[in-house]
């Protein structure tokens, strides 16, 4: 895997809050039916996390999160070296149960925006209320003219999920939402 | 002349003095002051000239109303044209000129046309520029586009220097306007525990009434609105902002507030403007009212102002606007003007009160100072052009024959109050005639509705039609309480009002002749006049929305403020008609202009448009390619070699592919995961062919059309289980596909078991092409890719150098051909890994140009080329790919119309011009005759043309009348030059019809 490089390879900016490139990070799309014990059963035990709640995320130990897309599916945070493992693993604890496992590390690009003004920083581009936007708050939305999806990383920290082809974009956008001197002063 | 006075001014901070430039005139102003009261402060009475006349201008209100202080300001990469002086705080360095004339504001050419102005009536342009016809290009429109517009539009190719965003909130309850009606509705709804957001789009809390007094609750209500805008600000649940204007309400609660954050701080790092998207419970506009102007001839003269406007600036910013003022007005409270400069040790030659019985307490008071106050009296005509130098006075209900003539250097005149219902009528509210205040007031029973029938918004005080401080505050308190649904509260006391009936005036004197009338302004800013509105009334005009197009009247960037009552009232005289029955002109956002840079917010340069980048792009780059946009993609058109032109570089990468071996980054293509056990089945319905009968490893190419039959995208299908199926799109139509399938599927066939994933960026994809592609292949090492073992039109999964790929032997060159995806992450290091093991076989990357060439040398199809939402895949002979065994598929029966299956359809054949030249693009073909609009009867047309480097000849193909039936026939295709281009009409495949040399 020493080929393998995320869209930014790291690049960062500094303004009113931190926005970095995270980097390579595991990814895996699982559709199914939430009501099922079999998919829940699967889902909990290779994630290690709770099944979320709607619009939710949840963690485990091992950081790997859960989070809630759409009322049949659900996206798995993970190590990007873990994935396919974690795929197979799925994939045969589902068994004949309809469902659908795919590993969408290499799809994706993952930022940061870290510090005080964080909420602010997303507020100037996603039609979202950042006031009370909680640590197990999850949203699928839009990053000005791209699809995004983030949650809190942190009691300062957001993490923010986009298309890898448009990361550059979402850097570039990131770079200009946090840019000095433009603090709001609402949350 | 106008001054600054040497106390007063409540807003400035007289230890700062700030330097700045008008018309290349160093001037001193202070911190707090507008660039208005700075300028009048320099005595700069004349600010510009009008737009149709070039009449000389001055300043005549005290905010966001003003129409005629309007200045270009800054320089450069800051221009920016028609910036509002009464709404532009004073900073440092700041460079403004004035509009509108030429050579110089105080000797202007233009002002000619104000002799002309007989000749220059209403619906002049309408009348002028029609006749004679020729006219309009060559000398009509030039000279319209010389004289349009007031300021000098930016320079085209300087960028704005600065930066904008926008921000989303979210309120229970936002007020709108910080004056005492918007800081006590926001209290009471910030009381109830609700989150509140109070915004104003000055820079100062209070709005009139701290300028005019008065007491709340027995303090000083300067007190009051620090006491309560100090309780706001310490409530966590409200967010304060000043400088922010609503510029709009729209549906379900939405607002549009301009915050200006650096305008007046320009040095300061940060965005300029930042436009607030905000959702809202409920809406409260708490926007005050403006006061009306008089029609009298002259009242557009520098130096009169609007009576309150007078007040502004002396209170304000210590600034007077002449030593003498004549107060003209048709009710109590421009008497307060009268005694605040007369507080202020001004003087004031006479109070002219239209109103025979005059004035309540206010006139008392007046007169108690030694006022003389006028009842029953006119002002005929101001004496002055670029001043004012008097008033003459006549009678109200005369003619206008003068009785006096009174010397002053201002005329503050009122005319009533109109509260600003722009907000409320944004999304539908209602009004309704005051008949006592002669003003339209919102009608609280009519509001703008939400998804539930529920009023959305709330007008509180002025805004609402109370007039008054206490009254102000008593509705305030309502409309809080409306606001968050909550019991209403006590309101706090505040003065009553006492004052006589106001009287409408709507032209001054009464019986005024058509002389004085032609001098009587309604719009200042667009030069109507009460004759233009008379005209039009008289030449049929009874719409009042037809007279304002009509006139211009109320059409300007103040859009009417001013103008809009005094217009209709006179055009519902002309009409004898009762004012409510003309109506008022329909209100849209903005409420005043907003700058183009906060509407794009973030979306400027490197954030314009998102651009999408494959894994591969930084490698495209370094190479220079000529790039063209594919969806948001940039994909390279062709790697040009220095000195190459386009046409020498596709030649060359071409030449290379067939002959030995190409690359092409292929990442963009669509790639659709569909998996469940009905997949198959869903397929089937998408796709014109057979799919589930496909063999895991095996692909086939397949057609999809939308439910009316046309054809929509096309593919390669790979079936990768039983289960599973990837299906390739084009580079366009891979969201589009994905959206297209979940829509079926959640829509119509939500009880079938399949999940649809979109893979398209999981996947590096590049098309390895040539006859030597599999020996590169097999040089890399890691799989089997045999003819015996990888055959045409199947896939596998294997390791290629190392990498994890999966190889899909599918051909779009008809060269022998794999499409090889590898993990996102590892796209460049594998291309890399190609480019470098190819060396010895001289490889080249090529780039969509030459693909698209030699798609067409095979007769292979492009959606968007061929097709165009208006063709069946019949139409492109590509009848092989519908299956007839199956009872559906979408777009089957729309096939089946009579239209559909009609043999004059016109299809898809080759076509080669007789002297091998390329043909154009987009050209038809002609046939004979002429059709019924006297257009040349057509017979087909080029869909794909280009050169062809392996036949080295012009090669295309195009749709023509019952192609397929004319073999070998010559049809001609006139050019834009005028020659006719003959064409054979041909088979479309050009090379390889046989298909041996992709399948190798």
């Amino acid at each position: 895997m020493s080929n393998a490089v995320s869209a930014l390879s790291g690049a960062e900016f500094q303004g009113i809050a931190h926005v970095k490139e995270q980097g390579l990070i595991g990814m895996i799309t699982l559709r199914g039916d939430f009501a099922s014990d079999a998919f829940k059963a699967a889902a909990e035990a290779v994630s290690g996390c709770a099944l979320p709640e709607v619009r939710k995320i949840t963690v485990a130990d091992n950081g790997n999160r859960l989070a809630w897309m759409s009322p049949d599916e659900m996206l798995l945070v993970c190590d990007h070296g873990a994935a396919p493992q974690a795929v197979a693993d799925l994939t045969e604890r589902l068994g004949g149960e309809h469902s659908m496992v795919v590993n969408v590390s290499d799809a994706r690009a993952v930022f940061r925006i870290e510090g005080e003004k964080c909420r602010e920083v997303v507020a100037k581009v996603a039609p979202v209320d950042m006031a009370d936007f909680g640590v197990d708050d999850f949203r699928r939305t839009r990053f000005a003219q791209v699809p995004a999806a983030f949650w809190m990383s942190g009691a300062e920290s957001v993490d923010v999920v986009c298309f890898r082809s448009v990361a550059q974009y979402m850097f570039d956008l990131l770079s200009v939402a946090a840019q000095e001197g433009s603090e709001v002063g609402v949350y | 002349m106008s001054t600054r006075l040497a106390t007063g001014g409540r807003l400035l901070d007289k230890t700062k003095a700030v330097e700045f430039q008008f018309n290349g005139k160093r001037l001193k102003g202070y911190a707090g002051d507008t660039l208005a009261s700075a300028l009048l402060a320099n005595d700069q009475m004349m600010v510009g000239r009008s737009f149709k006349y070039h009449r000389p201008r001055g300043v005549v209100a005290s905010g966001a109303e003003e129409p005629n202080a309007l200045f270009n300001m800054g320089q450069g990469a800051k221009f920016e044209p028609n910036q509002r002086a009464t709404t532009t705080e004073l900073f440092s360095g700041l460079y403004a000129t004035s509009q509108n004339h030429w050579p110089t504001l105080e000797f202007d050419i233009g002002a000619i046309n104000t002799l002309l102005a007989r000749f220059l009536p209403a619906g002049f342009y309408y009348k002028m520029f029609m006749y004679p016809r020729t006219f309009w290009k060559h000398v009509y429109e030039p000279f319209v586009r010389q004289s349009a517009g007031l300021g000098k539009a930016p320079d085209a190719e300087t960028k704005d220097a600065d930066t904008y965003e926008h921000f989303y909130f979210f309120a229970d309850v936002t007020v709108i306007g910080g004056g005492v009606a918007g800081l006590q509705a926001a209290k009471v709804a910030a009381k109830s525990g609700q989150k509140v957001l109070l915004i104003e789009q000055t820079s100062a809390w209070g709005g009139r009434a701290a300028v005019d007094g008065g007491e709340v609750d027995g303090q000083p209500v300067a007190d009051w609105i620090d006491a309560t805008i100090a309780e706001l600000d310490a409530m966590e649940n409200v967010t304060l902002r000043l400088r922010t204007m609503a510029s709009g309400v729209y549906d379900h609660g939405y607002v549009l507030g301009y915050e200006r954050v650096t305008d007046h701080q320009p040095d300061v790092t940060g965005p300029r403007h930042r436009l607030w998207r905000i959702r809202a419970g409920h809406i409260v506009t708490a926007t005050g009212a403006i006061e009306r102007p008089l029609s009298f001839a002259g009242n557009d003269v520098p130096g009169v102002l609007l009576a309150a406007a007078v007040r502004d600036y002396a209170v304000n910013w210590g600034v007077s606007i002449g030593d003498r003022t004549v107060v003209v007005t048709n009710n109590d409270n421009a008497y307060r003007t009268a005694i605040t400069l007369k507080e202020l040790g001004l003087e004031v030659p006479a109070i002219i009160d239209a109103r025979a019985e005059g004035g309540g307490a206010l006139a008392d008071k007046a007169r108690d100072m030694g006022i003389r106050v006028e009842n029953g009296k006119a002002v005929v005509k101001v004496k002055g052009t670029k001043r004012v130098e008097g008033v003459a006075i006549g009678l109200q209900a005369g003619e206008g024959a003068v009785l006096e003539t009174i010397k002053c250097e201002a005329v503050a005149m009122s005319g009533g109050w109109s509260p600003v219902v722009h907000l409320w009528s944004h999304c539908g509210g209602k009004l309704i005639w005051d008949e006592a205040e002669a003003h339209f007031r919102p009608d609280p029973d009519r509001a703008p509705k939400g998804d539930a029938g529920q009023a959305f918004v709330t007008c509180a005080g002025s805004a609402s039609g109370a007039m008054g401080l206490g009254d102000v505050l008593a509705d305030a308190t309502s409309a809080g309480a409306k606001a968050t649904g909550k019991r209403k509260p006590k309101a706090p006391a505040g003065d009553a009002r006492d004052e006589a009936p106001m009287a409408p005036v709507w032209m001054m004197p009464q019986g005024a002749g058509a002389k004085l009338k032609m001098k009587m302004w309604l719009d200042p800013q667009n030069d109507v006049k009460v004759s233009d509105v008379q005209l039009a009334a008289r030449e049929g005009y009874e719409s009042v929305e037809h007279t304002k197009r009509y006139t211009t009247l109320g059409m300007a960037t103040d859009q009417g403020k001013l103008s809009n009552i005094n217009g209709l009232a006179i055009l519902s005289d002309a009409l004898n008609q009762p004012i409510p029955q003309t109506g008022t002109t329909t209100f849209r956002p903005p409420y005043t202009p907003i700058s183009m840079g906060a509407i794009a917010g973030e979306a400027r340069v490197a954030t314009f448009q998102p651009i999408r980048r494959t894994p591969m792009q930084d490698w495209h780059e370094g190479q220079n390619p000529f790039f063209e946009p594919v969806g948001h993609w940039r994909r390279a058109y062709c790697y040009n070699r220095p000195g190459e032109t386009h046409g020498q570089a596709v030649e060359r990468e071409i030449n290379q592919t067939r002959n030995s071996l190409g690359l092409l980054d292929a990442s963009t293509l669509g790639k659709l995961i569909v998996k469940g056990p009905d997949a198959g089945k869903f397929l089937d319905m998408l796709y014109t062919n057979m799919m589930s009968t496909l063999i895991p490893g095996k692909c086939r190419y397949g057609l999809m059309c939308t439910e009316n039959g046309f054809l929509s995208d096309d593919g390669v299908v790979a079936r990768i289980d039983e289960d599973t199926f990837l299906c390739h799109t084009t580079t366009g139509g891979a969201e589009r596909i994905h959206a297209h399938m979940e829509e079926w599927l959640q829509t119509e066939w939500w009880d079938w078991k399949v999940y649809v994933a979109n893979v398209t960026e999981q996947f590096a994809q590049v098309a390895v092409v040539g006859p030597n592609a599999r020996k590169l292949l097999e040089k890399l090492g890691g799989m089997d890719v045999s003819k015996e073992a990888l055959g045409f039109m199947e896939w596998a999964d294997g390791q290629i150098g190392g990498f994890d790929a999966r190889v899909y032997r599918i051909s779009f060159s008809g060269e022998l051909s794999y499409e090889i995806a590898v993990p996102a992450s590892q796209g460049a290091a594998f291309w890399n890994a190609l480019m470098e093991a190819g060396e010895e076989f001289g490889v080249m990357p090529y780039g969509t140009e030459a693909l698209h060439v030699m798609r067409a040398e095979k007769g292979f199809i492009m959606i968007g080329d061929e097709t165009d939402g208006t063709v069946i895949p019949q139409d492109l002979g590509l009848n092989w790919a519908i299956s007839k065994k199956k009872e559906d598929y979408l777009g089957k029966r729309a096939q089946e119309r009579s239209h559909m299956a009609d043999p004059n359809r016109w299809k898809l054949v080759g076509l080669e011009t007789v002297d091998g030249s390329v043909l154009p693009d987009g050209a038809y073909a002609v046939a004979d005759g002429k059709n019924e609009n006297g257009q040349r009867n057509v017979q087909g047309r080029v869909t794909s043309t280009y050169y062809s480097p392996t036949l080295k000849k012009g090669i295309a193909m195009g749709l023509v009348h019952r192609g397929p039936d004319r073999m070998g026939e010559v049809i001609e295709f006139p050019t834009i030059g005028g020659a006719n281009v003959k064409a054979r009409i041909v088979d479309p495949v050009f090379y390889d019809k046989e298909g041996e040399k992709q399948n190798v």
